[in-house]
């Protein structure tokens, strides 16, 4: 029979074994869980690996903290997943080695789930791409797979919905009724469509020719157009002499804001004042400004002697300036809207209404209106009377071009060739009888007139919106300035009528020219809010001494002057 | 006929129709012309409204638009038809780029034996067409390019009672989807009103 203290040491190791077995047993069972659950993660793929071998950079990373020697508890942590995700990047190490930390270990492996499916959740990958704009590819070669997550995608709903739209019918329901108020509102109401058949012939139009492509498209499209090829046989040059600022300049196709008087003064109108520019020194003066904010100056002319300006405004009044005195002389109204266009001729100064009306004023008496003339059915934007002053030519935003004798109340011609307003109208200086005009965007055309005939002399397409003519006596060449999509002024030979240069640089559409009294510069204001002046017409010094009596007598203070009241 | 004098001023029915259908002839010669469907060149100049108006030289056009324009005539003389639109198309996706719609109105006691001849001078209708003539030309300031190549066809919006000649067939209304309507002026010659509109392809 055992002794007791013999049962106790018995018992004792009986349970050591029997705790052992039981260990071993719950190992055993812990090992199939353990299995169970490593295979089903294996399978799942959407969590990380909670176990497993390690990857070959955690096993690097291991091997490195072991070379490095610091013997960290923590690094035993490395061998854990989660360690990893404690915010060490599998190229970082904690002592500085030669391998620092780049740029590209702010990959989507610095993410949460350092397995090999990075930025896989929907809220991984956004926090991930927030960071990093530029992913560099790990040095490691296993390759990222992009596996997407379908546990936000209700796939039941979208097979449904899917399957469902084939089968609708897009005018169920409520949708008929729409089409109906659709094409009652298209047809305004006025006839029921049902109400009427719509007949087409069978015989359908004859097609444009094989190979007609819309030269619009070369018109009204921006870029350098290639222009035909420009003769010149002096040299031009491409850049404007001096470029001046003209800021508040207003962009209105209509207006004629820009004049060179024979004293060589540049005036300019600028919103509601107006200011004179001193070719000769480069100074400024502003002339005169006008009170009310609504009002603005619409055109401004010299008088042929240069020392009175012309100004007409928008509420229909034009005032008369004495330059030298900056003194305003006199104030003639009677138009009923503004005042677009102005011309002189000797004493007579005549002015273009928008309405559509010319008033001639005389302004040496107190009534100063001795003339309308009423052709014209819209705004009259261009005005010039012949150097000899027996005609004027005016042109208007009813596309006419008309062309009155002196005083004369109905036009002796009437031009309607132009498409668009006619703008540009200049009389030959050393031709009396040629006239020169161009048309708007709609027209585009320059045409040479002779007004004793009546017959169009030539007509040239110039692509482009035409706003100002200038004549050249020195050259017999004329200039013209256009508007999108160049925004150039072109040099045109004439009589032939060929370009011989082109001259860039608005950055916007010309609104007028005015040539200097000495015929060598050209001014153009534009809507880009600068004026460029151009050195084109060159005074030849040979030129000019062979043809001393030239065109240009000295201007002599006329009895004019004292006239005018 | 309504004379071509200047001072005349009675309308008749007759008349008024003949006004009409020059209208649509220099109208659409004007569109196909601006809008480069054919070739500017095969277009020469002639007067008319106080204006310099292009027609076409090329020979099928003008058949084709004389044969359509005549039947258009009788239409409006009998006043069945109530609008006339010009339909651009580009040839290869047959897509409607454009649409001129010219909206006609007739004032149907005209037709009654015993009515008078309205008063209206011919200058006056003069006016009033060549300022829709006017603004058709300047539509190309805001219309959008049409960069390929196109062809225009004409539809005829008739009483639903009409005989159809053999020479027309029904046709849809060809709508433009995503469109931007412009509406131009009309003019009246107290018995025909006309009133035009242009609708074109919004550009996105």
């Amino acid at each position: 029979m055992p002794k007791r203290g013999d049962f106790k040491v018995e018992k004792l190791s009986e349970i050591a074994k029997r705790r052992n077995q039981i260990k071993q047993r719950k190992s055993d069972i812990m090992a199939h869980f353990n299995f169970e659950n490593n295979l089903s993660e294996l399978t799942k793929l959407d969590a990380p690996m909670q176990r497993g071998p390690l990857m070959r950079w955690q096993r690097k990373a291991l091997s490195l903290d072991d070379q490095a020697g610091a013997g960290g508890s923590s690094d035993r942590h490395l061998s854990l997943p989660e360690g990893i995700a404690g915010g060490l990047s599998p190229r970082r190490t904690r002592i500085g080695s030669s391998r620092t930390p780049s740029k590209g270990s702010k990959t989507p492996l610095t993410c949460r789930t350092p397995n090999r499916t990075p930025g896989k959740t929907p809220g991984n990958s956004k926090k991930v791409s927030g960071k990093t704009p530029n992913k560099k590819t790990p040095l490691t070669p296993h390759s990222d797979r992009f596996i997407p997550s379908r546990s936000t995608t209700d796939q039941d709903l979208g097979h449904y919905l899917m399957m469902n739209n084939e089968n609708e019918n897009p005018l169920a329901g409520g949708k008929v009724d729409y089409q109906q108020r659709v094409t009652e509102n298209i047809c305004k109401g006025q006839q029921d469509p049902q109400n009427a058949k719509i007949l087409s012939f069978r015989q359908k139009a004859p097609q444009a020719k094989e190979g007609y492509l819309n030269n619009l498209k070369v018109l009204y499209s921006s870029g350098k157009c290639s222009a035909p090829k420009a003769l010149s046989t002096r040299q031009i040059p491409q850049q404007p002499d001096r470029i001046l600022d003209a800021p508040e300049l207003l962009d209105d196709y209509y207006l004629n804001l820009l004049d060179w008087s024979s004293h060589n003064h540049l005036a300019l109108a600028l919103g509601g004042s107006v200011y004179l520019w001193n070719a000769g020194n480069s100074t400024v003066t502003l002339l005169c400004e006008l009170e009310s904010e609504e009002e603005y100056i619409s055109c401004v002319s010299w008088i042929k002697e240069g020392n009175i300006l012309a100004v007409g405004n928008s509420t229909g009044a034009v005032q008369l300036w004495d330059v030298s005195q900056q003194k305003l002389m006199r104030t003639m109204g009677g138009h009923a809207a503004r005042v677009g266009s102005l011309a002189w001729n000797s004493y007579i100064l005549s002015s273009g209404c928008r309405s559509g009306a010319i008033h001639h004023h005389d302004v040496r008496v107190a009534d100063h209106q001795v003339g309308t003339l009423t052709s014209h059915a819209q705004e009259v934007c261009g005005l010039q009377w012949a150097p000899d002053g027996r005609y004027l030519a005016s042109g208007g935003n009813d596309n006419l071009l008309n062309v009155w004798e002196g005083m004369a109340e109905a036009p002796v011609h009437s031009f309607t060739h132009h498409m668009a307003a006619v703008k540009a109208v200049a009389w030959c200086p050393w031709q009396p009888s040629v006239l020169a005009s161009g048309g708007g965007t709609a027209d585009r055309h320059i045409r040479l007139w002779n007004v004793l005939t009546g017959a169009c002399l030539h007509s040239v397409d110039t692509n482009s919106q035409v706003c100002s003519i200038l004549w050249s006596s020195s050259y017999k060449e004329l200039i013209s300035g256009h508007g999108f999509s160049q925004n150039q002024l072109i040099i045109w030979k004439y009589p032939a009528m060929g370009r011989v240069a082109e001259l860039t640089g608005h950055t916007a559409r010309v609104l007028g020219l005015a040539m200097s009294p000495d015929g060598s510069t050209v001014a153009s204001a534009a809507a880009d809010e600068t004026i460029r002046l151009w050195r084109c017409f060159e005074i030849d010094k040979q030129r000019k001494s062979s043809s001393s009596k030239s065109f240009k007598e000295p201007v002599t203070k006329s009895a004019l002057q004292r006239g005018i009241r | 006929m309504a004379g071509k004098l200047a001072q005349k001023s009675a309308i008749t029915l007759r008349g008024s129709t003949d006004i009409v259908a020059e209208f649509f002839s220099y109208g659409i010669n004007s569109i196909l012309y601006q809008r480069g469907i054919y070739p500017p060149e095969t277009f020469s100049r002639c007067q008319k409204y106080g204006l310099t108006l292009l027609v076409t030289t090329d020979d099928t056009l003008k058949k084709y638009l004389a044969e359509v324009l005549a039947q258009i005539k009788e239409w409006l003389y009998s006043m069945t038809v109530q609008k006339l639109v010009v339909v651009i198309k580009s040839v290869d996706t047959a897509e409607v780029l454009e649409r001129w719609q010219f909206d006609i109105e007739c004032d149907k006691s005209a037709k009654d034996p015993g009515a008078k001849p309205r008063e209206k001078s011919e200058t006056d209708i003069n006016k009033e067409i060549s300022a829709v003539i006017r603004q058709i030309t300047a539509t190309v300031t805001f219309l959008p390019l049409l960069e390929t190549a196109c062809v225009f066809d004409l539809l005829v919006y008739t009483d639903k009672d009409l005989d159809v000649p053999d020479s027309w067939g029904e046709s849809g209304p060809q709508f433009i989807s995503n469109s931007e309507e412009v509406r131009l002026r009309s003019f009246t010659t107290t018995i025909h009103k006309v009133d035009a509109m242009v609708c074109y392809k919004k550009d996105d």
